[in-house]
């Protein structure tokens, strides 16, 4: 047995055991460890990478170890990795160290238990991602929830006590009715194993869309889809810069990759017939997201909203179920998870500065702040889906694959959300020139400082990654692509025997 | 054989990828270095860069004028899913080379140009520090405009059409805190990258219905595949061309998406002549040419194609006449221009519309350029004819753009008004100035298949004879209407020297394509199949050469006869047409209808969705639902009183408890 994904998952937790030692004024102690720890985990995730074959489409590093039988099905320790959740791993093992150094000097009390969830929420992300058992996957979903709560309702801004509750209860709400689906599913088939279950799929094949939509609710709320996102501006404006790098980098892309890991490959017939629904529904967040984003006056609430607006793209790519989308598709969450990060990092550092998050507090600030300014224009840009960085990848493939969609059956989907493209330009140079151009409007912006060293190197990482990914995206398709042909040829099949 | 493979490149073929990683490695060592070794090293890097291009590009139309058959050298696999695949590959072929030469060419003569001009420009502006930004952005530019001449697919083109619009919207911006309010030059980017995205958005329709019936964006096999789908659906290959057809309206600054065009001139001078004139806007005409065999399939398409085209030539001339600033009405014409070319290759003319498309390039870089040089002119004029005044008033209103400041400029900048007066003769269509022969080829090529639409370009040419007449005479003729316009003197060789370039070839040009010699159809025929051979008829000839002069006449009449233009405050004469001026001076009224049906109501709408619907309505039903789902009634009673962390305790206790079974129970 290979132990690969064992040690990468509860690496983060060696982490929070040596954190335990120190006391709170040891603050840069505690800084130093967390992050310490985190960049051993992000050198794990490489190695688990280096040890992944891209050729092979099945599930790789496999662990699995019986746990317990419970009325008859098996619950197993069961963890892989493979295209759909390779990136997915790597993304959560990059953002977290960055996340721990912007907050360096952001988060000054309670040093210690911000440490602490952090790495719990860590670990929690990365076995959601490499969990290959019902039971042990609704565990580590579950256990992301609580230190993010925390995080938010700790360390958030004025309603955080309100933003916090609502996270939870949002997710809660459909958390209860997958683990409904978790038990039936179980239980009707004899086993929790995933690989187990959908090679016998057949024992539940007749409640599969009661048991798609289950697994949706938890899934979509998560995401969040349309119209189940209200959750996501509140959660994103009252936390922490960190908190939100972490929320829309990783944890919105756990309902996305849910879609992929158990919808799909275990309700093909429901997700065949529901496809045009949820398609339906990612276009209305697609176009819905871009024209409410248009109106915020608070920046983090634009990047929250353009996020339902990104993430419709990649909802689209999922249940178009073409090879081109669903792999643009996880390349898209990817993506997502470094440009909104980097968003959410640069608006931190303006908060950082000033204070608030209104953007008509500040105005004309790019000859103040040149390097701020670049940076945000890169990132801007990229967000924008301008070819040469990552965000035109993703969708470009994932409109592409729906447009010619055999499963939605008409090029109307790809169509709208094509406007998407238009529209998330208005919203984002809007913000941009609300910020950054124009003249000096407020005297007190004249002395903001520009980014100092240790924000430069938690920016130039994302960067880097943009751009790679915007040149020369091949090398990711390379690793997603074999899985996603497995997943789309299942499907295929589905189609074929449906009467 | 319309393609042939990789395996019999010569060196100076596999040299192609330069013409892109030239300007980007001078972008690059400028984004390095050149801040601190200065303006000169900046603007000598960059021009070099450029020049290299130019050069590379020359080497392959050697390599071509020896074998020219199109080559399409691969660089790099860049998607790959499934069976959809898209390379980055460079085709060289008479098409892609002869753009290549305009840009880097043209882009040359305008980064020489610019590091006279920016030195100035950076000084009035009050920060010196944007000097080498300029260049990098110029450079990033030339890249950006060779990936989308050079592409060997239509999604490599498309990455270059939006990278020029990238460039374009900083170099709009380039004087981000500028214009009225401190915010119009950045308000103007934002337009033109929105604008063009609604092109764009057309564009990408194009592509993926191409993807979805062809299988493949290649150039070739596009080309090879669209006859049969003509005949199974000519309606899918129709829709293809019309979404085709809107991406051109944005770049190529079209009715109804030209609207971007005359605010960019808020970018500095040389950038209105490279990339709002001579380069980027003609994107959208290669584009048609470029994909002459799907159009010809569809003659609906074509049709609209050339109707756009001749009605945006005819609708823009009416608005430069009512200009009174120099670059706007350059910027109109420059929009009616492209309408001729866009006529063109609707009409199937494809050479006469690149024809026009060379010419068009060297004379209106030259009218934009030598703008320009009139601009610093005046504002070194008024320093130091106010300068003491200005110190004591702070800042002072003049506008160095406006015409009526202008006047009898010809005896302080003889060289300008020379090189100008060259510019305004071969856009008005005189013998044998290059803009001559090649509206002729495009009248000719109307006057053969559509009366009606050479009746339009004909009316076009004489309103464009018109205006350029009255901004001859306004600028240069007549008599000084201001003190700066009196103490304006002429520039330094750096700025002159390609003036001159650019008037000899304004002049020359139109030996490309020489009646007799037909140089530029036999050259482009190698890359685009069944054109109609070129023709030339005296008679059309004579007709559009009285027609120009007739133009030019008018205006004298007008403006030198009828009423001079004595006082800055002086009315023009025209504005004894009325209404009919108020409309022209209004610009019809575009920006307000778009504003009015578009602008305002999608503000409307997205305030809506945003407040009482989003955090209204949709907050209430799914909050509500979430909270019945999740709460007893005990639970909401506790997260009332504040007892929120709790609730999150029990789901810990819950999560632990299950664990701690399983444990257990093992």
């Amino acid at each position: 047995m290979n132990f690969s994904l064992i040690l990468l998952t509860f690496s983060p937790l060696v982490g929070f055991l040596v954190l335990l030692a120190f006391r709170e004024e040891q603050k840069n102690a505690l800084r130093w460890t967390a992050l310490l720890s985190s960049l051993a985990t992000f050198a794990l995730s490489i190695w688990v990478l280096a040890q992944f074959d891209p050729a092979a489409p099945g599930l790789q590093l496999e662990v699995n170890q019986p746990w317990v039988t419970v009325a008859g099905a098996t619950i197993s320790f069961q963890m892989g990795v493979d295209g759909l959740s390779i990136l997915m791993v790597l993304l959560t093992a990059f953002l977290t160290p960055l996340a721990i150094l912007s907050s360096w000097e952001s988060v000054k009390e309670r040093v210690k238990g911000f440490m602490l969830f952090f790495l719990l929420l860590e670990t929690g992300m990365l076995g959601v991602f490499l969990a290959q058992d019902l039971v042990l996957f609704y565990i580590f979903w579950e256990f992301t929830l609580i230190p993010m709560y925390f995080l938010i309702g700790v360390w958030g801004g004025e309603r955080r006590i309100y933003a916090a509750v609502k996270f939870f209860l949002f997710t809660m709400a459909g958390s209860v009715l997958m683990l409904l689906g978790v038990l039936y599913i179980g239980l009707t088939g004899g086993t929790f194993s995933l690989p187990a279950l959908i090679s016998g799929r057949e024992a539940f094949a007749g409640a599969q869309i009661w048991l798609f939509l289950a697994f949706a609710a938890a899934f979509a709320i998560k995401v969040p889809m349309w119209p189940l996102h209200t959750w996501l501006p509140d959660a994103h404006v009252e936390a922490p810069t960190a908190g939100s790098v972490i929320l829309a980098g990783v944890l919105l892309k756990m309902g996305a990759y849910g879609f992929l890991r158990f919808n799909l490959p275990l309700f093909p017939e429901a997700t065949l017939a529901l496809a045009p629904y949820m398609a339906a529904l990612a276009v209305v967040g697609v176009v819905y997201g871009a024209i409410v984003s248009y109106r915020q006056a608070d920046v983090k609430k634009l990047v929250a909203y353009s996020s339902v607006s990104h993430l419709g793209f990649v909802m689209l790519g999922i249940f178009a179920l073409s090879v081109q989308s669903l792999s643009g598709s996880i390349l898209q969450m990817v993506n997502h998870g470094l440009s909104t990060g980097a968003l959410f990092l640069i608006v931190g550092m303006l908060y950082d500065r000033r204070h608030t998050r209104q953007m008509n507090a500040y105005g004309g600030i790019w000859k103040i702040v040149p390097v701020l300014g670049a940076l945000m224009l890169f990132v801007t840009l990229s967000s924008a889906g301008l070819p040469g960085l990552n965000g035109f990848v993703g969708e470009f493939t994932i409109l592409l694959g729906s447009f010619s969609s055999k499963t939605l059956g008409n090029p109307w989907f790809a169509g709208v959300a094509t406007l998407g493209v238009v529209l998330a330009a208005v919203y984002l140079l809007v913000m941009f020139e609300r910020v950054f151009l124009g003249p000096l409007t407020q005297e007190e912006n004249r002395s903001l400082k520009d980014l100092n060293l240790r924000e430069v190197l938690v920016l130039l990482p994302i960067l880097a990654l943009i751009l790679w990914i915007g040149l020369y995206p091949n090398y990711f398709f390379s690793l997603i692509t074999p899985s996603v042909e497995r997943l789309t040829a299942a499907l295929q099949a589905a189609s074929v025997a449906m009467p | 054989m319309l393609f042939s493979e990789a395996q019999s490149l010569t060196p100076v073929l596999s040299m192609v990828p330069l013409v892109v990683f030239l300007p980007v490695l001078g972008l690059i060592i400028n984004l390095l270095v050149g801040r601190r070794l200065g303006e000169g090293f900046s603007g000598a890097i960059a021009s070099l860069a450029s020049g290299g291009s130019f050069v590379v590009a020359l080497l392959l139309a050697f390599e071509l004028a020896r074998s020219p058959e199109p080559v399409t050298v691969p660089f790099l696999d860049w998607i790959t899913i499934g069976e959809f695949s898209a390379r980055w590959a460079f085709r060289v072929d008479t098409l892609s080379v002869t753009m290549m030469l305009v840009v880097a060419g043209v882009g040359t003569l305008i980064h020489i140009y610019a590091i006279g001009y920016m030195h100035q420009d950076v000084r009035h502006n009050d920060d010196p520090g944007r000097f080498n930004r300029f260049f990098v952005y110029l450079n990033l530019f030339i890249a950006a405009m060779m990936i989308l001449v050079s592409a060997d697919n239509y999604l490599m083109l498309f990455v270059g059409w939006e990278g020029v619009g990238l460039c374009s919207y900083l170099l709009i911006g380039f004087w981000f805190e500028k214009g009225k309010d401190g915010i119009a030059n950045a308000r103007a980017a934002k337009k033109a990258f929105v604008v063009n995205r609604i092109g764009d958005f057309g564009l990408l329709i194009a592509l993926f219905l191409m993807f979805a019936h062809f299988g493949t964006l290649d150039f070739a096999p596009v080309f090879e595949k669209a006859p049969a789908l003509a005949a199974a659906t000519p309606g899918v290959l129709l829709a293809m061309t019309l979404f085709m057809l809107l991406g051109v309206t944005g770049k190529s600054a079209q009715i109804p998406l030209y609207v971007w065009l005359p605010d960019a001139m808020a970018g500095p001078t040389p950038v209105s002549a490279l990339i709002h004139a001579a380069t980027m806007v003609t994107a959208g005409v290669y584009l048609v040419v470029r994909s002459t065999p799907v159009f010809t399939l569809v003659p609906a398409a074509q049709n609209a194609v050339m109707w756009v085209g001749a009605l945006t030539a005819v609708f823009a001339a009416t608005i430069a006449i009512g200009q009174f600033d120099i670059k706007r009405v350059l910027a109109y014409s420059t929009i009616s221009q492209l309408g001729f070319m866009v006529a063109a290759a609707g009409m199937g003319a494809g050479v006469a519309a690149m024809f026009h498309l060379v010419t068009h390039a060297f004379f209106k870089a030259l009218l934009f350029l030598a703008a320009g040089s009139v601009i610093l002119g005046m504002e070194k004029g008024h320093e130091q004819a106010h300068g003491h005044e200005a110190e004591q008033h702070g800042h002072d209103h003049f506008d160095p753009q406006d015409m009526r400041n202008m006047g009898g400029l010809r005896d302080r900048m003889p060289t300008t008004y020379w090189v100008y007066l060259i510019g305004a003769l071969a856009l008005s269509g005189i013998a044998p100035l290059s803009g001559f022969f090649s509206k002729d080829e495009i009248l000719h090529a109307a006057e053969g298949n559509h009366v009606a639409v050479f009746a339009i370009l004909l009316v076009t040419a004489f309103l464009t004879a018109f205006y350029m007449g009255r901004q001859l005479i306004l600028v240069f003729g007549g008599t000084v209407r201001t003190r700066a316009a009196g103490a304006s003197r002429e520039n330094p060789a750096i700025i002159t020297l390609p003036l001159i370039l650019l008037a000899v070839l304004s002049a020359a040009g139109g030996l490309i394509n020489f009646p007799g010699s037909w140089a530029l159809d036999k050259w482009l025929e190698h890359s685009l199949e069944g054109l109609a051979p070129a023709s030339f008829d005296p008679l059309t000839a004579l007709v559009s050469l009285l027609v120009a002069m007739g133009g030019l006449g008018t205006a004298y009449l007008v403006y030198l006869v009828a009423g001079q233009v004595i006082e800055t405050t002086t009315p023009d004469p025209l504005e004894k047409l009325g209404p009919l001026w108020k409309g022209i001076t209004a610009k019809w009224g575009v920006d307000e209808l778009y504003d009015a049906l578009i602008v305002r109501p999608y503000k409307a709408l997205a305030g809506f969705l945003a407040h009482p619907i989003d955090q209204g309505v949709i907050d209430n039903i799914s909050g509500g639902i979430a909270w019945l789902m999740n709460a007893s009634a005990e639970v909401l009673r506790r997260v009332q009183n504040g007892f929120v962390r709790s609730y999150a305790l029990i789901v810990l206790i819950g999560v632990v408890a299950i664990l701690t079974y399983i444990v257990a129970s093992r």
